[in-house]
């Protein structure tokens, strides 16, 4: 039986156990005289037929599914011959893809070692009687719950109390995700980045100058020297979004006075839409943006200047490189713009309307009003924004994957190439991997810093906008 | 009077220090004295506003025109016309009815030997192949398809449009340009492209490969079809988990939660997740549904669980303010008239205030569909020929194949990088437009 079959035979199932105690319900309902009789509509009766039989089955068959594969693996390495035993742990990952690549005809059986062909086999059995357990042991739970429902089911059964307080439950499992999410980030960095500690100490990962990833694998091997020291990629980071925030909060900030002090209805309602088209474009487009526009545009720039006769006259030249800082940093700005636009036009809007016409009654001008009322009342809310923005910009990916440089230089010059923590962490996990590799675990180490870093600018500037806010309620 | 002097004084930070110089001087004519600076001062902050609303949608329009001007001429894709014989001997076919023979037949050398009867100077082997370079590797696959649909064609001569290659395409498009495209090509190679011109026989025609294929090597045959099902599969996943998950927990905070430490921990959970970066979502994935579930990689049921998990907060935050957004007295009529929680939820709350909470999930899918560096992590940047037909199939979503044509050195992959952007910028806006549009029209308000 195919997963669509059984899908569709349970589903199948279902309508016919709330028909059938719907049913139920009524004709035990007749004798003592209809309907009216019954403790709550014949509808919850159904719904309770239809989650006795729903809730094992399904708990099984998503159980099942996600644990079967773990224990067919398992059992296949205990079905391997004994000179396997002693393998190291990568030479059985090797041997066990291979076997699943021939079970799964993407290699061919033939001219593959006998032992092989047997433990390919024996997976495909294996996984043939897994499936067929879980469609026999799934249906027979749900014929069991229907049947168990069905005995239950009479006029006395509190069947609307039981069916709400199921559905309650069913709401408060879906609001834990949010918690298990939570969870599963933090133990998915945590992890990892113990392995990687033990190979690498704190010390050294968080003041080391010197960023080379490389672990020589042999002995002689030049270009090797796996220095984890990742400040040149704090340094990077920050570098790139002090170059966002130096575009992004000034321009976000005056278009958000204007737009909400100055503008008429009109100009806003058109500008505002447009600013969020700016926030809506994939970080990809503004990536691609970056690399083969701004970059090479920045780079003809330096070069014009340094042919020009005033550098020339002064002796200046310029170095730019073609993945600078300075191209990522100002795209990253632009993208930034809209964000810090509509958060602090949120704050700007909740100032009391009372503190700007006591300033007006008193003879300011409309600046001076913003100026010295208006803007330092929104201050709080705005620093929040702010600091929202920049986890946003230490964050951001695609931009500085695209068009930031991989070289970890230790540098504050905006014109040459810097790598940051987000694009370590990529070009460590795509593509070919060496698992628990100190390369590998690094990039899970960086994700650490990260998400603790942003957790820790988030839930201050969180803090910083709600007691604000709550100042003007 | 005294006051506003002050007043006056202080915020013009004029350093009028004595204060029995300062009662001197009429307050009137002390405001008219710095009114002009300060209408100019006002004057300017304005102006400030206007220049950074102005730099603002000047990036924006910038992106935009840069966007289109490089994409638009990958909607275009050019063909060269050829005379074809169609002989039974070149193709190495003898039976037209054998369909077996009809695939493996020889399109190659038909082809070929039309373009050597074209240009007969080409003689040596490095001219020969130099020439053989003008058509794309797949305009065979294009004979061969059409020889299968109508195999009476064998024999006879026709005169087929054969897909040109990345180069020559691109030095077609480039033609009015100061500078045409030169590339890797050969002067012998230009001179032959000269003459095809002068004879007519380059053509642009709509690009329908760009839109019917999966990925490949070679620009002029590839498409985002792969790249567009992907997304679509991966959008799916991401509609159905987040709108039932995102919908409950809002539900669930706003009608039952009481008001205790779980339930905070519960919304401080939400609210962080809301501005953790995207790529940690990626690690996640990677850590804990490849790693630990021992799911498969570069699969679109995986991306969509991912970005489900990262949607989440925006359609919570959104629908909780659709749901609050329904009026106490609603609910307090329906439980008046017998209802129970669930019916009043279900029949009155949930109705009410759908509109607004499809608009918050259509944005999270909007932004969702957009997203990249998750979808890196858990591996959905492979070389994915194939367009994927299941959600368990390997393949790539539009944002990663944009990404992987980024990289790629041929000029003519930039174009199509373009285009494809600018179809994921369509799909982006007209979600979005959706969306303001149910706000708009059916939302209602109390």
């Amino acid at each position: 039986m195919s997963s669509s079959v059984l899908l569709l035979v349970i589903a199948m199932l279902f309508v016919f156990s709330y028909w059938s105690g719907r049913g139920k319900a009524i004709t035990s309902a007749q004798h003592l005289g209809g309907v009216t009789t019954l403790n709550s509509l014949p509808f919850y009766y159904g719904m309770l037929a239809v989650l006795w039989c729903a809730i094992p089955c399904l708990v099984l068959v998503s159980l099942w599914s996600m644990f079967d594969e773990t224990v067919i693996q398992q059992l296949l390495v205990s079905q391997l011959p004994d000179n396997s035993a002693d393998m190291s742990s990568g030479e059985m990952t090797l041997l066990l893809n291979k076997v699943n690549n021939i079970a799964n005809g993407i290699t061919a059986a033939s001219g593959q070692p006998v032992y092989m062909q047997d433990a390919a086999n024996y997976l495909l059995s294996l996984r043939a009687n897994s499936h067929l357990a879980m469609s026999v042991i799934a249906l027979s739970l749900a014929v069991c719950g229907l049947s168990i429902a069905w005995v239950k089911i009479n006029p006395e059964l509190r069947a609307r109390k039981q069916v709400e307080t199921v559905f309650k439950l069913i709401l408060l499992l879906c609001s834990c995700i949010a918690i298990l999410t939570t969870v599963g980030i933090v133990l998915s960095v945590l992890f990892e980045s113990i392995q990687f500690f033990n190979k690498v100490p704190v010390s050294e990962f968080l003041f080391g100058l010197h960023w080379s990833p490389q672990v020589a694998i042999r002995e002689d091997q030049v270009g090797g020297s796996g220095a984890f020291g990742a400040i040149p990629l704090f340094v990077g980071t920050l570098l790139i979004s002090a170059i966002a925030m130096i575009v992004a909060v000034p321009t976000g900030l005056m278009s958000a006075i204007y737009l909400s002090e100055y503008a008429s209805k009109q100009v806003r309602s058109w500008v505002k839409p447009l600013l969020e088209i700016l926030a809506g474009i994939p970080t990809v487009v503004y990536g691609f943006f970056a690399a083969l526009t701004v970059a090479p545009l920045i780079r003809d720039t330096g070069d014009w200047l340094n042919g020009s006769w005033t550098f020339e006259l002064l002796g200046l030249s310029l170095q730019v490189s073609s993945e600078s800082a300075l191209a990522a940093g100002l795209v990253m700005g632009v993208m930034i713009i809209p964000f810090i636009s509509s958060l602090a036009d949120d704050v700007i809007n909740a100032v009391p309307q009372s503190l700007r016409d006591g300033s007006l009654g008193l003879g300011s001008t409309h600046s001076e009003t913003i100026r010295q009322v208006v803007i330092p009342a929104a201050l709080p809310g705005i620093v929040g924004g702010v600091l929202l923005a920049v986890s946003r910009a230490i964050g951001e990916t695609m931009i500085v994957v695209m068009a930031a440089g991989l070289a970890a230089n230790l540098t504050a010059n905006p014109l040459e190439s810097v790598t940051t923590v987000t694009v370590q962490i990529v070009t460590m996990l795509v593509g070919d991997q060496e698992f628990d590799s100190a390369k590998t675990l690094s990039a899970f180490a960086l994700g650490l810093m990260l998400f603790v870093v942003t957790l820790t600018l988030n839930i201050y500037a969180l803090r910083v906008v709600k007691k604000y806010r709550e100042q003007y309620e | 009077m005294s006051t506003i002097e002050i007043d006056i004084e202080k915020s013009n930070e004029s350093n009028c220090t004595n204060e029995s110089e300062m009662k001197k001087v009429n307050t009137i004519e002390l405001v008219n004295k710095n009114l002009k600076k300060r209408y100019r001062a006002e004057r300017r902050f304005k102006a400030y506003g206007l220049v950074s609303i102005c730099f603002a949608l000047l990036c924006l329009v910038v992106l935009f025109t840069d966007i289109i001007s490089k994409g638009h001429g990958a909607f275009f894709q050019t063909y060269i016309q050829l005379e074809l014989n169609l002989d039974e001997d070149v193709l190495e076919v003898n039976d037209i009815q054998n369909m077996k023979q009809l695939a493996s037949a020889n399109y190659q050398g038909v082809i070929r030997q039309s373009l050597r009867t074209l240009f007969p100077d080409a003689k040596k082997r490095h001219d020969k192949r130099k020439l053989y370079a003008l058509v794309s590797s797949g305009a065979s696959y294009q004979l061969a398809d059409q020889i299968k649909a109508q195999p009476a064609l064998v024999g006879t001569t026709i005169s087929v449009f054969v897909l040109a290659d990345d180069d020559v395409d691109t030095w077609f498009k480039s033609l009015d340009d100061a500078k045409p495209f030169i590339g890797r090509m050969s002067e012998k190679q230009l001179v032959w492209l000269e003459s095809l011109k002068k004879s007519g026989s380059l053509h642009k025609k709509f690009n329908t490969t760009f839109f019917n294929n999966g990925d490949s090597r070679e620009p002029e045959l590839a498409g985002i079809k792969g790249a567009m099902i992907g997304s679509l599969f991966t959008i799916l996943v991401t509609f159905l988990l987040s709108f039932t998950v995102g919908i409950s927990t809002a539900i669930y905070l706003e009608e039952y939660a009481p008001k205790n430490l779980f339930t905070d921990f519960i919304e401080v959970n939400i609210n962080n997740l809301a501005a953790v970066p995207s790529i940690i979502f990626g690690l996640l994935g990677l850590a804990i549904f490849i790693g630990m579930f021992g799911m498969q990689r570069s699969i679109p049921l995986l991306g969509g669980v991912v970005l489900s998990l990262m949607t989440l907060p925006t359609i919570i935050i959104s629908s909780r303010a659709a749901i609050k957004a329904v009026p106490p007295s609603i609910r307090q009529a329906a439980l008046g008239m017998g209802a129970s929680k669930m019916q009043v939820i279900l029949h009155h709350v949930l109705p009410l205030a759908m509109p607004g909470m499809l608009t918050g999930t259509i944005i999270g899918l909007a932004q969702a569909l957009g997203e990249t560096a998750p979808l890196l992590m858990i591996g959905m940047v492979a070389f994915v020929v194939d367009v994927p037909g299941a959600l368990t199939d390997p393949s790539t979503a539009l944002p990663v194949q944009i990404f992987l044509w980024a990289d790629s050195p041929e000029r003519a992959f930039v174009e199509r990088t373009s285009a494809a952007i600018m179809v994921l910028l369509a799909f982006l806006i007209s979600m979005n437009t959706v969306a303001v549009f149910l706000r708009k029209r059916l939302e209602r308000r109390w």
